[in-house]
């Protein structure tokens, strides 16, 4: 079979799977553990399960007629599969799940540091001495505005009693 | 005269000294934005929002409202000194302003361009402050059932005035509506797809999905397609009060953009950037010489330009009024309501006046202040537009790290975040539209209360929604919407008017 529209046809089955995934988490499945699902309801009396069912069915069904459309269309050279760039994607979004991750325990200026290294990488003409540089000024001036200035509950220092009770700025 | 009282009100709140200062980092923060392509004000927005926690919530929507129409201002002055939109909704700015800007004309381009936006944003707050109260009157008298129509009707508009696929963006609005469905369910305490993560029992934020679809995914295509030449005009700026002929050349064109850009921002799914396209197209038909456009025309700049700011303030009406989002960033503001303890809706007017009608005045003092404080700091502006991308991107990835943990400090919410970067990434790569998506978001959980409830009180029958008379006018609105794009003659020419 040939796909006519690429783009189209993998949108669709994505709109399709989430759908389903809605619609069968709600539903649920009898005699599977994990997919015991919510209780439907009447119209009248409207279950947790009812809105998202409905709503997952007609994600689903849209899912499906953009797949088919996709199949059957001509799309011209823009119709292609796209080409992802994991270079940026992967440097970018590990930072930020890095930075999440080791927030608590590091504390922003040592996370939000590395946040901005790592997402630098990320970039064509990446030069290391200028993105510490970069992220020594970014964290500095957050730590500014965002701890002192708004007063967020942010921890500046890493997670260490002796640390955070002695040394003042790291209080904000 | 209720309305001057309620305006004096409304300056007595917006002219405090505190709140003329918030007023003015907000579109300061705006301007800036809208300047830099690559950033818009659905991201600010959010960045922002945890800022805010610490304000009383008239300051904190004064100051977030202020990014919005800021915004509008600053991406005109990316368009007509780079050619590159600094904000969507500058788009077909560009074409005659920065053709305005090679020709020597940069300063009245600008000059122009802020005084059309000037006095657009005068009326439409004017409009907001006329048109609000009865409308809200008329809102009270909803029930249930009449609130789920409106909201069909409010995101079919959406859809059918958004540019790109229709089916499309119905899905994506569905999947929206269905992720803010996540959380503890009211009504039962089900805790609805939260894979026994205490972070999603109380449902996604709005900012989260926001920064991550919007902010990274943003961050992650600029990279990939590398940065251009750009082509900065910084040396010729000057004169940038226009003279007594380019005003009554650009006159008519603004009062049109106004009264076009005022009308759109209203509808649901309207707002600046439906408005600018509009306004330029309509310009170009009424024109006597069109081949004049694309060249240089003054009225080509100001058309679109009061346009988009003039539909950026009304779209805060059906927000006030109905607690309606009629576009994405006015979904977030609704988000932003919420956690500062404000429920949206048509109560608002009667339990918070000062809110409101302070808001409505700020917006007017906003505007005074865009024009002038902008005409004067151009020439920072332009120089910020020389800072390399590789600076940029970088902060903007460490606030909205920042603010996404912030607003519930969850550092799960930045894992969360990152997620919907990728989902996000995914969508635009298969030229599927995300906005629509926070639509929806934001209105799941109010459809399906309404939807329950209207149904419980009519024991069941789903007829409620064809019986009652709002109901039913708007539904009846819903179908022939549908029907009009859906119908091949009219998509056609829809396609059209977009390719302009």
């Amino acid at each position: 079979m040939k796909i006519g529209h690429q783009k189209d046809f993998w949108g669709g089955v994505l709109f399709a799977a989430l759908g389903f995934t809605f619609l069968i988490i709600a539903k649920g499945v009898p005699g599977v553990p994990f997919l015991q699902g919510y209780a439907m309801g009447t119209p009248a009396r409207m279950g947790p399960a009812f809105f998202p069912f409905w709503l997952g069915l007609i994600l689903f069904v849209i899912g499906v007629v953009i797949a088919v459309q996709g199949v059957r269309q001509q799309g011209g050279p823009d119709s292609k599969f796209p080409k992802f760039h994991w270079r940026p994607i992967l440097l970018v979004l590990g930072a930020v799940v890095l930075f999440g991750i080791i927030l608590k325990a590091v504390g922003m200026l040592a996370a939000g540091a590395i946040l901005v290294f790592i997402a630098s990488m990320g970039s064509r003409d990446f030069r290391w001495r200028q993105s510490l540089i970069l992220g020594v000024i970014l964290v500095i001036f957050c730590a500014l505005v965002f701890v002192w200035g708004l007063k967020l509950p942010i921890p500046l220092c890493p997670d260490i009693e002796s640390l955070q009770s002695s040394v003042g700025f790291c209080r904000g | 005269m209720d309305l001057l009282n309620n305006l004096i009100l409304g300056f007595s709140v917006a002219l405090t000294f505190n709140n003329i200062l918030y007023c003015l980092v907000g579109c300061l923060l705006g301007t800036l934005i809208g300047v830099l392509p690559g950033i818009g004000p659905i991201a600010t927005i959010s960045m922002l929002l945890p800022a805010t926690f610490v304000l009383p919530p008239v300051s904190a929507l004064i100051m977030l409202a202020g990014i919005y129409y800021g915004a509008q201002y600053g991406g005109s002055t990316t368009a007509i000194l780079v050619n590159l939109p600094g904000e969507v909704s500058s788009v077909v700015t560009c074409l005659d302003g920065y053709q305005m800007a090679r020709q020597g004309k940069a300063g009245k381009a600008l000059g122009i361009a802020a005084l059309g936006s000037f006095f657009a944003g005068s009326v439409a707050t004017l409009l907001i402050a006329g048109f609000a109260p009865p409308l809200a009157e008329l809102a009270l008298k909803f029930g249930p059932a009449d609130y789920f129509s409106l909201m069909i009707l409010g995101l079919i508009a959406a859809v059918v005035l958004a540019h790109g696929s229709v089916i499309k963006a119905i899905g994506m609005i569905v999947l929206g509506l269905l992720i803010g469905l996540i959380g503890t369910d009211v009504n039962s305490g089900v805790a609805r797809y939260s894979f026994n993560l205490p972070e999603l029992i109380d449902g996604l934020g709005i900012g989260t999905i926001a920064m991550g679809m919007f902010g990274f995914s943003e961050i992650i295509r600029n990279l990939e397609s590398g940065e251009g030449e750009r082509e900065v005009f910084t040396k010729s700026i000057s004169g940038l009060l226009p003279n007594w002929q380019d005003i009554k050349q650009a006159a008519m064109p603004t009062v049109r953009g106004t009264i076009l850009g005022s009308a759109l921002g209203i509808l649901p799914g309207g707002g600046p950037v439906l408005g600018s396209f509009s306004a330029y197209t309509l310009e170009k038909k009424l024109a006597k010489d069109p081949s004049r456009f694309g060249k240089g025309a003054i009225e080509g700049v100001a058309a679109p330009e009061s346009a988009n700011n003039a539909a950026a303030q009304t779209s805060f009406i059906p927000l006030l009024t109905l607690g309606i989002p009629s576009n994405p960033t006015m979904a977030l503001m609704i988000g932003a309501m919420i956690i500062h303890g404000i429920q949206p809706g048509p109560q608002i007017m009667t339990a918070k006046p000062d809110l409101f009608w302070g808001m409505i005045a700020s917006m007017w003092v906003g505007n005074f202040l865009l024009v002038v404080l902008n005409l004067p700091l151009i020439g920072m502006w332009v120089k910020l537009l020389t800072v390399k991308y590789d600076y940029l991107f970088p902060a903007i990835l460490i606030f909205c790290c920042i603010g996404v943990y912030s607003i519930s400090n969850a550092p799960m919410d930045v894992l969360l975040a990152a997620l919907f970067g990728f989902i996000g990434y995914t969508f635009i790569k298969l030229e599927m539209e995300p906005a629509p998506l926070l639509l929806g978001f934001v209105l799941g959980p109010m459809m399906e209360e309404n939807l329950r409830r209207a149904l419980l009180l009519s024991r069941g029958e789903a007829s409620v929604f064809f019986t009652r008379p709002i109901s039913l006018t708007l539904l009846i609105l819903s179908a022939i919407l549908l029907l009009i794009v859906v119908s091949p003659a009219i998509a056609k020419k829809r396609e059209e008017a977009f390719q302009e």
